[in-house]
């Protein structure tokens, strides 16, 4: 790609870039969230259209009108989103692309299956070929993905964030497959976790604001050196190294069972007590119950059996007000949906658990005055990008959203706080800030229930360390104690036979 | 006896033009727009397929070819209103629930204006014939209810399959789910979304005005003004009670069906219960089984609803 600009509107997201890829080589493109590195790929893909520059494949140039012209030039591309459609099964999301299959008055998806069969058994990623996508993890999701940009003909992978959703040892499996398959093609992988990076690239391009600001040798950086780099500055995660003092119990869940919204039991008997002064993390691959875990707490969801006592009060089956009105924090784990409403403006967004409070408003009606004074001064203290609180709040990019988000709750002064994958998503410098707030926070003498699937995250922030397994505890472990393998096998739900 | 026989036998063919505009409906909902218009493109339909034997025959009899001719030109005018819609809420984006609404006012002022300028007052038409299957007719009683009715009825059921076959065992049927349920994985499939929308809404549109022109050659063989009289909101109803498949959609027509000449019938037995009550019971028996269906996510088109539009990230 030599040159390559796009523009959307109000930015320049592209700007200018150039990079090639050998064959049989992989090339790590790293850079923060909304560098730019997905829209270049989606150029690369046909899918936009770049308003300067050439693509070259082979020394000659190529013209993309969209996806399928790609396709025919041998690329392929697995979205950080993955592209499957629910209520299809692999053969028939495979067959969407698969041509050949498309006979006039017939789809033979038979053709379609024994393809899918055979790249599987080739490159040994196991799926199977009926299951409907919504029954498949999102591991087996990611191997579906690979399995059909395989069978489409791809010699060109493009992988965008392959790992945002797997666990430690999906992870593994993933690298040590791509390693394999790289004698056969080319891959251009987008990440923002360095030690992948690290493990796996030849080359490695970073990007910032749009722009290429490094390209080389992976082997001749450290981790740190190119985390330097992706953000201009250099980047050290807080630790949370302080002795915890454990102040009154603050939240105990006994027994609980709660239903998901497909109607199995998504928590089973779940049992955890945090208390005051410290943060307890709660690992696990998403979908084990954690989603439901913070609903049920919330007041968000019902709960069939058990008790939530927060602070001495029953909150179980209470409504959302009841329980914020005694003092819950919630950051959410869908921003955009559940944390802000996302075409008010950052101001009102900050007040909307407040708007009847007397600071904010007299006899019913806001006090605007009241109202943008407080958003000024949130905006300064939790240095929110925007061009001004009036702005919609859905406008703004993940990280400030987060921001505005957790200035809204943390400085409610609440005695206790759920925060639900905060920093899911965002770059190094936006997950830096949030960690230092929490620690903040634990500081104040607040408990927080943290819930991740980022190891590192839980490991340096927690106290304390759940391990949630198909909606129940698997096992607590002390800071000290859990380290990336313990807590990988706990979380794939290991070990809890060796114990009984 | 005689009255449930009676009820049945005119339960099949009452329900072709709910079946038709559903079928049709249920093909726009696969591809992600529902359109509310269906009401609309039926009036049109009725209007084009009765015009066509009248002003042959002047109201009197037609060779059934004519009668032919005015369901075809029907579903032609269906699908070009459907492509008209499509124009409108795919290529413009515009809100689906507010242009399906432009579109049933526009479909049965249109109808009612032409009707007027043609034909003028009410007229009845000879209409299609019954044909009943050889052999098959002369069964006691299961005769009656499914084999004495006319060509439209058997081939309206004969569809029920074929849609299922088009849907599910297609390649467009393919493309046709994968644009309804996730347009932007069918887009970087290298799927035209907007055509694919184009031409499920051709054909809905063209099921559509079939069932119109059923309706007033077939059925009631005259038009007026309050002939769809609410089956094409009916029919959308269906879709979604029917879960967006074929066979579930053609017992909900039936059911529908069934409760609405439970009415007539009623009606004539002088039963001293206000006839509005059993005029009411059909679309009562719509709501109630709609309340109660569950919302299934794993079937239903999940960007029901929504305009594609590649270059925005949602």
């Amino acid at each position: 790609m030599e040159h390559i600009s796009k523009r959307f509107p109000g930015v320049l997201a592209s700007d200018d870039i150039s990079l090639s890829v050998g064959e049989g080589q992989i090339l790590a493109l790293v850079g923060e969230n909304g560098a730019g590195k997905t829209t270049l790929m989606n150029i690369l893909m046909g899918i936009y259209q770049q308003d300067e520059g050439k693509i070259f494949i082979n020394d000659k140039e190529v013209h993309f009108r969209g996806p399928e012209d790609a396709f025919n030039a041998g690329l392929g591309m697995v979205h950080q989103q993955y592209m499957l459609v629910p209520n299809m099964t692999v053969t028939e999301n495979v067959a969407l692309g698969y041509k050949q299959a498309w006979k006039p008055l017939k789809l033979d998806l038979d053709m379609v299956r024994s393809r899918v069969v055979e790249i599987s058994s080739y490159y040994g990623l196991a799926v199977n070929p009926d299951a409907y996508i919504w029954q498949l993890s999102v591991g087996e999701q990611q191997r579906v993905e690979l399995v059909k940009t395989l069978c489409l003909g791809a010699k060109f992978l493009i992988l965008d964030e392959p790992t945002s959703a797997l666990t430690p040892q999906e992870t593994d499996e993933l690298i040590a497959l791509l390693k394999k398959m790289k004698n056969e093609l080319s891959v251009i992988f987008i990440s923002h976790k360095l030690n992948e990076v690290k493990a796996l690239s030849d080359t490695v391009v970073i990007l910032r604001h749009g722009a290429v600001v490094f390209s080389g040798n992976t082997d001749d950086y450290s981790p740190s050196q190119i985390a330097a780099m992706m953000t201009g500055h250099e980047i050290v995660l807080p630790e949370n190294r302080e002795e915890a003092v454990r102040g009154e119990l603050a939240l105990s869940i006994k027994d609980i069972s709660v239903r998901s919204d497909r109607g199995f039991l998504a928590l089973d008997h779940l049992s955890l007590d945090v208390y005051q002064g410290e943060i307890v993390g709660l690992a696990g691959v998403s979908g084990n119950g954690q989603r439901e875990l913070a609903e049920a707490i919330n007041g968000l969801r019902s709960i069939e059996s058990g008790s939530i006592e927060f602070f001495g009060t029953d909150i179980a089956n209470k409504s959302p007000y009841y329980v914020i009105d005694h003092g819950m924090g919630y950051i959410p784990e869908e921003r955009n949906i559940e944390g802000i409403v996302p075409s008010f403006a950052i101001r009102e967004n900050f007040i909307l658990k407040d708007s009847d409070k007397k600071s904010f408003s007299r006899y019913r009606f806001l006090k605007n005055k009241a109202i943008s004074r407080n958003a000024e001064v949130l905006r300064e203290n939790f240095d929110i990008r925007c061009p001004d609180t009036a702005t919609a709040a859905g406008s703004l990019s993940g990280g400030n959203i987060q921001k505005v988000i957790l200035a809204r709750e943390i400085t409610r002064a609440p005695r206790f706080l759920i925060a639900v994958y905060p920093t899911r998503g965002l770059d190094m410098g936006a997950i830096e800030f949030i960690h230092q707030e929490l620690l903040k926070k634990r500081k104040e003498g607040i408990g927080i229930l943290l819930i991740s699937e980022e190891l590192d995250e839980i490991m340096n922030l927690s106290d304390r360390i759940a391990v949630i397994y198909k909606g129940s505890i698997q096992k607590v472990l002390k800071h000290g104690e859990a380290n990336r393998k313990n807590l990988g096998i706990l979380m794939a739900g290991v070990g809890r036979e060796e114990e009984e | 006896m005689d009255i449930i026989v009676n009820i049945l036998s005119m339960t099949i063919p009452f329900s072709v033009a709910l079946l038709l505009a559903s079928i049709g409906e249920m093909f726009n909902q696969r591809s992600g727009v529902f359109n509310l218009g269906c009401e609309g493109i039926m009036a049109m339909g009725a209007f084009v397929g009765m015009l066509v034997p009248f002003m042959v025959g002047h109201g009197g009899a037609v060779g059934q070819g004519w009668n032919w001719l005015g369901l075809l030109l029907a579903a032609l005018t269906g699908a070009l209103l459907g492509l008209f819609f499509a124009v409108i809420v795919v290529t413009f984006r515009a809100p689906q629930g507010i242009a399906g609404i432009g579109m049933q006012m526009f479909g049965v002022g249109t109808a009612g204006t032409l009707f007027r300028h043609f034909v003028g007052g009410t007229q009845s038409i000879p209409g299609m014939q019954n044909t009943p299957v050889p052999l098959l007719c002369d069964i006691p009683v299961i005769g009656t209810i499914f084999f004495s009715h006319n060509l439209v009825v058997y081939l309206a059921f004969i569809f029920v399959p074929v849609a299922w076959y088009i849907l599910f065992k297609t390649s467009w049927g393919l493309r046709v789910r994968a644009v309804g349920t996730h347009p932007r994985a069918a887009d970087t499939m290298g799927i035209n979304v907007n055509r694919t929308r184009y031409e499920a809404l051709a054909l809905g549109g063209a099921l559509a005005g079939l069932a119109g022109a059923y309706l007033s050659v077939c059925q009631v063989k005259m038009f007026s003004d309050d002939l769809i009289a609410g089956r094409g909101f009916i029919a959308v109803a269906l879709v979604y009670f029917g879960h967006w498949h074929p066979v579930k959609i053609m017992l909900g027509a039936l059911l529908f069906s069934f409760a609405q000449t439970i009415q007539y019938n009623v009606q004539g037995l002088g039963i001293n219960i206000p006839y509005e009550f059993f005029v009411m019971l059909p679309y009562v028996v719509v709501i109630i089984v709609l309340a109660f269906t569950s919302r299934n996510q794993t079937t239903s088109p999940a960007a029901l609803g929504k305009p594609f539009n590649r270059e925005i990230r949602t």
